[in-house]
């Protein structure tokens, strides 16, 4: 057997992106999940050898924690709330700039997009002006109508749609652009047949167009619940995950527990916990998709998928 | 009579939308110009009295929020340069070159991309301080120098290089390297230009990671240190809205100069596949 010597020059091609995500992305994953089983804290820090292994401990006086438990909820709303809130929003927003009657189509999507490339804490920052209880634009608004004053960022039950209200306006455009891209490939035959079988606009929507958006859905359902799963600049530079721990998201949490106390393997632990929610949704996601639509369809949106099979299953 | 009825209530609608996304963002640039004191006037105005670049003056000398955008443009930039090379090259390899285990490499990176990156956060901060990068630039640079989207998307457009043009260059005697360098960075340029945009705004926007890693408020980032600021001056309403502008201004002009190049990014991440 002969071997040569030389090494492969494509090797040398992948070594240096490999090298970087395998050490400080891949090395750090695994051992973020032997941390999870460790006591590592401030003390850990100085000296090494305070370190103890402590099994399961870490899980389990999470599910005791009602901080945690607060965090888990709250994360919840925003995702099941705000991520179809979200999505909804983009749909509405993509069928208007695709709308074959309507004019300056390109301006319009341009200024739809705008929010999604601007600085999340900078317009945190503006946006929580905006909800001022006294000066702000939004209660000015509700004013006009006849409406509030609502004390968004202070009142518990107001604080998360806040954030959600923030989010979406933030987060559409990016959608709408997918889904843009979805509807222009829906052949225009299929409008013809069914306007020629007698269905109105609202049927068309129905019949043609949602059904052939189906594998669009598959990745901005999972694109985004992903994202959103992952709050933190919102509440941390508007709430601080207040009031009354109204906005505490997990990943807050998991910084505050981390990298604000040091307790490095209670951080850890949080940060799995959360993995483990995301990949759980991601396959329930495409299981639920998958079944109704066939492999054809789910396999214009590989990234996810194939993802989450590799992964997960 | 329908067909305009129905064209003004989608133009009502469009412009109500459009409205609606401005309205944060013209008020933002409106109150960074207003004289102290009158973004808080109530009831609320929506144009300065006279507009005044006094707070952005302030941003630059009081504040010292120059060397947060210098840190900001200088990472961003090397973040974007060294990331071109790494992804670009790898991307290549995927799509073109053969090596083993090639799409079983390929396809782990893909799962790889469901792992939320603050699974990963503790670990690398640990290690990070072990190698005396904690607070320092290339400590925040480290996680955004390769990516596997970046991999994706060069392979992505690489796999539509034909193999006739690039055993052309083998036959004639050139390297990997070479080919790599004369003839596949000038056929995926406009890839490349995607990434580079992708790329740049993803670290001049990311926020967690330089929270983390950076201590000096000398080595601050533009949104890390916003953030901070908004802590200390939750009063000065206006200057703050001139670091909310300066921070989102070089981003919204660099997608509205771009924004071809960013839209078919999400496209060739999102739809094509």
């Amino acid at each position: 057997m002969t071997r040569r010597r030389r090494i492969d020059p494509a090797l040398c091609f992948v070594a240096p992106a490999l090298g970087l995500i395998g050490v400080f992305f891949l090395v750090p994953v695994v051992a973020s999940l032997v941390l999870s089983f460790t006591d590592f804290d401030i003390y850990a820090i100085a000296d090494a050898r305070h370190l103890r292994l402590v099994g399961a401990d870490n899980y389990a006086t999470l599910l005791r924690d009602p901080r945690f438990c607060t965090a888990l909820r709250n994360t919840l709303y925003f995702v099941l709330v705000g991520g179809p809130l979200s999505v909804a929003v983009s749909l509405g927003a993509a069928l208007l700039v695709s709308a074959r009657l309507a004019r300056f189509r390109g301006f319009f999507r341009t200024v739809f997009f705008l929010p999604v490339v601007t600085t999340l804490v900078a317009v945190a920052v503006v946006w929580r002006y905006l909800y001022h209880p006294r000066f702000g634009l939004l209660n000015r608004g509700l004013a006009l109508l006849g409406l509030g004053p609502i004390d968004w960022l202070g009142d518990p039950a107001w604080a998360m749609p806040a954030i959600i209200l923030l989010a979406v306006w933030k987060n559409f455009g990016f959608n709408m652009i997918i889904f843009v891209a979805g509807l222009e490939n829906v052949p225009e035959r299929l409008y013809e047949a069914a306007r020629i079988d007698g269905a109105g606009a609202w049927q068309q929507f129905r019949h043609v167009t949602l059904p052939m958006l189906a594998p669009t859905f598959v990745f901005v359902g999972v694109v985004t619940m992903i994202g959103y799963f992952q709050l933190f600049a919102e509440p941390y530079v508007m709430t601080q995950g207040g009031p009354a721990d109204s906005t505490l998201s997990v990943v807050l949490l998991m910084y505050e527990e981390g990298f604000r106390w040091w307790n490095m393997g209670h951080g850890a632990a949080i940060a799995f916990v959360l993995f483990a929610i995301i990949l759980a949704c991601t396959a329930l996601q495409l299981r639920l998709r998958g079944l109704k639509l066939g492999e054809r369809e789910v396999a214009t949106a590989p990234v996810g998928r194939r993802g989450a099979e590799e992964a997960g299953a | 009579m329908r067909r305009r009825a129905e064209v003004v209530l989608l133009h009502a609608a469009l412009v109500a939308g459009a409205v609606l996304v401005l309205v944060p963002l013209l008020w933002m640039v409106s109150a960074s110009l207003m004289p102290a004191g009158e973004a808080t006037a109530v009831p609320p105005r929506l144009l300065p009295s006279a507009a005044t670049l006094e707070h952005y003056r302030a941003l630059f000398t009081r504040l010292d929020l120059a060397r947060a955008f210098l840190n900001s443009a200088g990472l961003a930039a090397a973040v974007t340069l060294i990331a071109l090379v790494v992804n670009s090259m790898a991307g290549y390899a995927f799509a073109k070159l053969r090596f083993a285990g090639r799409e079983r490499i390929f396809r782990l990176l893909l799962a790889a991309l469901v792992i939320p990156a603050q699974v990963a956060m503790l670990p690398l901060f640990l290690m990070l301080r072990e190698l005396h990068l904690v607070n320092t630039y290339a400590g925040v640079m480290v996680p955004g120098l390769a990516s596997v989207f970046g991999i994706f998307l060069v392979r992505q457009y690489a796999l539509s290089i034909p193999e006739s043009v690039l055993d052309a260059a083998r036959i004639d005697g050139a390297g990997e390297l070479r080919i790599y360098r004369s003839l596949v960075l000038y056929l995926c340029a406009p890839i490349l230009v995607t990434l580079a945009v992708f790329t740049f705004m993803g670290t001049w926007n990311d926020f967690m990671w330089p929270l983390v890693v950076l201590a000096d408020a000398r080595l601050y980032t533009l949104p890390v240190a916003l953030a901070s600021l908004a802590g200390e001056h939750v009063q000065d309403v206006e200057l703050m809205m001139a670091g909310a502008v300066l921070t989102v201004l070089p981003v919204v002009l660099l997608f509205v100069g771009l924004q071809r190049h960013y839209i078919a990014g999400i496209m060739a991440g999102g739809v094509k596949g």
